[in-house]
């Protein structure tokens, strides 16, 4: 019993980190369609300037809040130079947009910081909480918090704000959306800001247990990108249930039956899962313009 | 003098292939040109997929695996021939196209792209886990394919630089030339429609489904023969080449080359196998120049590079 | 096309033509890409080794002059660069490989033209069988299992559980430990393996802690995988001896796991990690002080014994190019052959015609992480 326990915590200490980058990924898909694979960096981002913001003397909480704040002008930045200049280009070319923007920042951030391994202390220290035999970190309880605050906060945001339902609108019609009103020039500013912004806040939780260097963004992005689309992308929901499914997964199948094989379940998973519900779990039905 | 598309794009192929040698100033090149070849063959079968049916792979290295590690399986295992290996990857990679292909082919846009990148994962992850059989993250040794020393005894002397030079020049001839012929066929006129809009192709009466399956099997073994040759000529494979990271090379060799035309689509594979050994100059700012220029081609070239260079010349569409 | 074949073919022209009275060195190291953990310091490594060189006059009043070129890990891109190391840049020897598939793929290369070639990489089919002109640094993968199976063995262990990484390091050690470790009389009740992005793995050592009998654990892998291993395994308090690979014999270690979690971790490493513990008339202390002295001073980074491989491979190198008088491959080939008891910061290397690894298992020290710092096991 204590062993499927520490499973369980396993699982949701992976899981927690890939729903907080899967969620990363939903405003900037809401608000213009385009999945962005740099969301790994941002994660990288946030760790990797927190470390140096740290390691340079500032206390933990302001490196944190610079790297969040720097993080975000970064992505606004991104939105401003990359993806605006190529609105309503196809898919792959979107697709190499994004993988091209997150080489560019893995190749300057190997330059600016260096290719060292890095770490700062977890917040609330080491010490292991024990559960009926089994263990978890208080650092997990802390990424799995900010997934949840991340989760509500979306949600919230795009239900309850006139601003979230602008970015949903500006998501189904660019032009109808400009034509009751809407800035969408704002919106999309204001979705990669958030979308950075909470991907830096994932680096910034998940450091402590991960720990970081420059290259560590593609493997959140692909972890991420699959929690996002498992759950169906779009869906703050679906990226929260897919990120820790895939987490459990991989946990679970660590435990029991191969190591070497979980991340293969994982895939199988996500594969079935979209032959039988193609918009993943949550995702909205899309309709084919003629 | 009126010549078709199709015939000029194998006449300036193979006067590339044939020409450039002349000006090779050490047997290095030979080794970069037979690269882009192998590169230039995989990104002819994306020019089918993405190009003629609209249809994404983030997944296509691992069909390059399958074929890679048929060539270094196959002959130690069965002593079945090297050349016979490169056939028996292409057929595996084919059938197991065709038997995911249907289910995944379903699927759009991202959701497309997603599943077939586990495709991809999954087969590099068997290479990477199955030591016994495939040496794992070390890779392996594949064996000599014997053609060179075939030649020899035809009294051919090649060195191994330029013996795949030229053979890989000429299955890529061979390769586009059998692109272009599809292009030109019905059947691609069909998975133009496709690319066009699905909703019109199946209201017009064409069978969508098993045309996107067509397409995606046939750019597998495209992508499979690459592998094989890759392999071949390397004398040693190791996973890496049915990784993530070739997936998304493939993909963009050809976008940005201009992945509606195979001369555009290997034109693209000419520059990203080139840029590398280019920016050796400037080591450090290697990747930040190779993401930039991925963005920019995109951004301002959004048809591809080649495809924009020639508007420019002709200044106005073809 | 072809405007950018004419700019590479200038380009590489203009650098070779002032290839006057000097020896031209190659390298292919991983110094981005997976592997950087461990390419990086190489390569900063032979920089900073070369231009040391040359400030104190070269070897025999010639100047090194270094060609290197990053693989990032990929064995194609590595053949690529050997080739053109070879062919264009006309090199007499070849440092590099940072990993096993890179270094198979120059080795080829190298000895197709008859180039010596000094590999950094770890495993055993590197060197075995022995080819002409290769030859490696480091100590096999195999001789790490050696050693850390000989001293499980002294402390009366007889089952134990594996934990390896996925990558190229960790699964050739896991293969390699598997292979031996009979001869030890120790017998492997848990393998488990994790993929080196994974950010938990107290699944894979709640499996080893419950199976039957397990005494001591053992950690094959690079990176950040064994300093998460390390964390997981003191917040399951499992309590049995620990043991890691040489491939995270850094105080970058110690620093990722924390001296707490760290603490009484064993591992085979090299003389260069307790450079101050070494006794005064060690043959490897001078050599030892030194590279840590200069590399920490270039870099503010602490050493490593990755660095250390090049570092060893570099002055292998040109101690044969000192004695041959000549920067002739077959020479240099020949002088390397016939160096004997040349103290590196990996070992005292003495190859022969059948050994080009010139280390045995004493160059390997056990040594025990305490309070944060590394001590010797006597």
């Amino acid at each position: 019993m204590s062993e499927l326990l520490q499973f369980l915590f396993s699982g949701v200490t992976i899981g927690a980190v890939y729903a907080l980058v899967a969620l990363g990924f939903t405003i900037i898909y809401n608000a213009s369609d385009v999945v962005n694979f740099a969301q790994g960096e941002f994660v990288m981002l946030g760790g990797m300037i927190t470390w140096f913001a740290h390691a340079a003397g500032l206390p933990l909480p302001l490196a944190a809040l610079i790297a969040i704040a720097a993080t975000a002008c970064l992505g606004v930045a991104m939105n401003k130079l990359m993806i605006e200049p190529a609105r309503g280009a196809p898919v792959v070319s979107l697709i190499i947009i994004t993988i091209g923007a997150s080489i560019f920042i893995e190749g300057a951030a190997q330059l600016v910081f260096d290719k060292q391994i890095h770490s700062f202390p977890a917040f609330s220290g080491d010490a292991p909480i024990r559960v009926g035999g089994a263990t978890i970190l208080p650092q997990s309880l802390w990424v799995t918090g900010g997934a949840i605050a991340v989760f509500v906060g979306l949600w919230l945001f795009f239900t309850r704000t006139l601003l979230g339902r602008a970015v949903l609108a500006t998501s189904n019609n660019r032009l109808a959306a400009q034509l009751v009103g809407i800035n969408t020039t704002f919106v999309m500013t204001l979705s990669f800001a958030l979308s950075a912004a909470i991907g830096a806040l994932a680096g910034v939780l998940a450091t402590p247990i991960t720990l970081t260097s420059y290259g560590v963004g593609i493997g959140f992005a692909l972890k991420g990108f699959a929690g996002a689309m498992l759950g169906g992308m779009g869906n703050p929901k679906g990226a929260l249930v897919g990120g820790f499914a895939i987490g459990m997964i991989e946990a679970l199948t660590a435990g029991y039956l191969s190591s070497q094989y979980k991340d293969a379940a994982a895939f199988v998973v996500i594969l079935a899962v979209l032959f039988f519900l193609p918009q993943g779990l949550f995702g909205r039905t899309s309709t084919d313009r003629v | 003098m009126k010549m078709t598309p199709k015939t000029a794009t194998l006449l300036v192929l193979a006067a590339l292939i044939a020409l450039t040698p002349f000006f090779f100033p050490s047997g290095y090149y030979y080794r970069v040109g037979a690269l882009l070849f192998v590169n230039g063959i995989a990104v002819t079968g994306m020019v089918i997929l993405t190009g003629y049916a609209g249809q994404i792979s983030l997944g296509h290295a691992g069909f390059a695996g399958i074929g890679a590690y048929a060539c270094a399986l196959a002959p130690v295992h069965w002593g079945l021939h090297p050349a016979l290996a490169v056939i028996l990857g292409a057929a595996i990679s084919a059938i197991l196209a065709f038997l995911v292909g249907r289910p995944i082919l379903r699927l759009k846009g991202y959701y497309l792209g997603v599943a077939t990148l586990g495709l991809g994962i999954l087969v590099a992850m068997v290479l990477n886990n199955e030591r016994q059989l495939t040496g794992g993250p070390d890779g392996m040794a594949v064996p000599e394919l014997g053609l060179r020393a075939l030649l020899k005894g035809w009294g051919l002397t090649l060195s191994n630089g330029e013996f795949w030079y030229f053979f890989c020049g000429l299955v890529l001839l061979v390769g586009a030339w059998l692109a272009l012929n599809l292009y030109a066929s019905p059947t691609g006129r069909a998975l133009r429609a496709l690319h066009g809009s699905e909703v019109a192709a199946r209201t017009v009466g064409i069978d969508v489904a098993r045309l996107k399956l067509q397409a995606f099997v046939i750019s597998a073994v495209y992508a499979s023969v690459s592998g094989s040759l890759l392999a071949l000529q390397n004398k040693f494979v190791t996973p890496d080449v049915a990784g993530f990271m070739h997936s998304i090379e493939m993909v963009t060799m050809a976008v940005l080359g201009g992945v509606g035309s195979v001369l555009g689509a290997i034109f693209g594979a000419g520059i990203l196998t080139l840029l590398p050994q280019v920016l050796t100059v400037f080591a450090e700012y290697e990747q930040m120049v190779l993401g930039l220029v991925m963005v920019l081609v995109m951004i301002f070239l959004r048809e591809g590079l080649l495809p924009s260079v020639l508007r420019k010349f002709r200044g106005k569409d073809e | 096309m072809k405007t950018i074949l004419a700019t590479t073919a200038l380009l590489t022209m203009g650098l070779s033509s002032a290839a006057l009275a000097e020896i031209r060195l190659g390298a292919s190291i991983s110094a981005t890409g997976p592997a950087a953990f461990l390419g990086d310091p190489e390569a900063k490594t032979l920089e900073m080794l070369v231009e040391a060189l040359n400030a104190a006059g070269g070897i025999n009043g010639e100047d090194v002059k270094l060609v290197m070129y990053d693989d990032g890990g990929d064995p194609n891109k590595a053949r690529t660069f050997a080739t053109r190391l070879v062919e264009d840049d006309e090199v007499v020897a070849i440092i590099g490989g940072t990993s096993t598939g890179t270094s198979m793929s120059i080795l080829a290369i190298a000895e197709d033209a008859e180039i010596p070639f000094i590999s950094l990489a770890g495993a055993i089919d590197i060197i075995d069988p022995v080819k002409p002109y290769t030859f490696k640094t480091p100590h096999t993968d195999r001789m790490a299992c050696q050693k850390i199976f000989e001293d499980m063995k002294a402390q009366g262990y007889t089952k134990i559980g594996m934990i390896s990484g996925t990558d190229g390091f960790g699964a050739s050690m896991q293969a390699q430990c598997k292979s031996v470790v009979a001869d030890y009389g120790i017998e492997i009740v848990a393998d488990e393996t994790y993929d080196p992005k994974d950010a938990d793995m107290t699944a894979q050592l709640t499996k080893i802690r419950n199976a039957p009998g397990v005494q001591a654990v053992l950690n094959p892998g690079f990176g950040q995988g064994p300093s998460i291993v390390t964390r997981n395994y003191k917040q399951l308090d499992i309590g049995l001896p620990f043991y890691q690979s040489h491939g995270v014999a850094s105080d970058g270690f110690i620093q990722l796991a924390g001296a707490e979690a760290a603490e009484g971790v064993r591992l085979p490493g090299t003389a260069l990690l307790v450079a101050d513990l070494l006794a005064e008339d060690d043959v490897q202390k001078p050599v030892v002080t030194a590279y840590k002295a200069a590399f920490e001073a270039k870099t503010g980074t602490p050493v490593g014994t990755f660095g250390g491989y090049a570092h060893d491979a570099f002055l292998i190198l040109t101690d044969a190019i000192a004695r041959a008088g000549s920067s002739e491959p077959a020479a240099i080939r020949d002088a390397i052959e016939a160096t004997s008891g040349l103290a590196g910061t990996t070992g005292v290397y003495t190859f022969s015609s059948t050994d080009h690894l010139g280390l045995d298992l004493s160059a390997f020290r056990m040594l025990e992480i305490r309070g944060g710092k590394w001590t010797l096991v006597e």
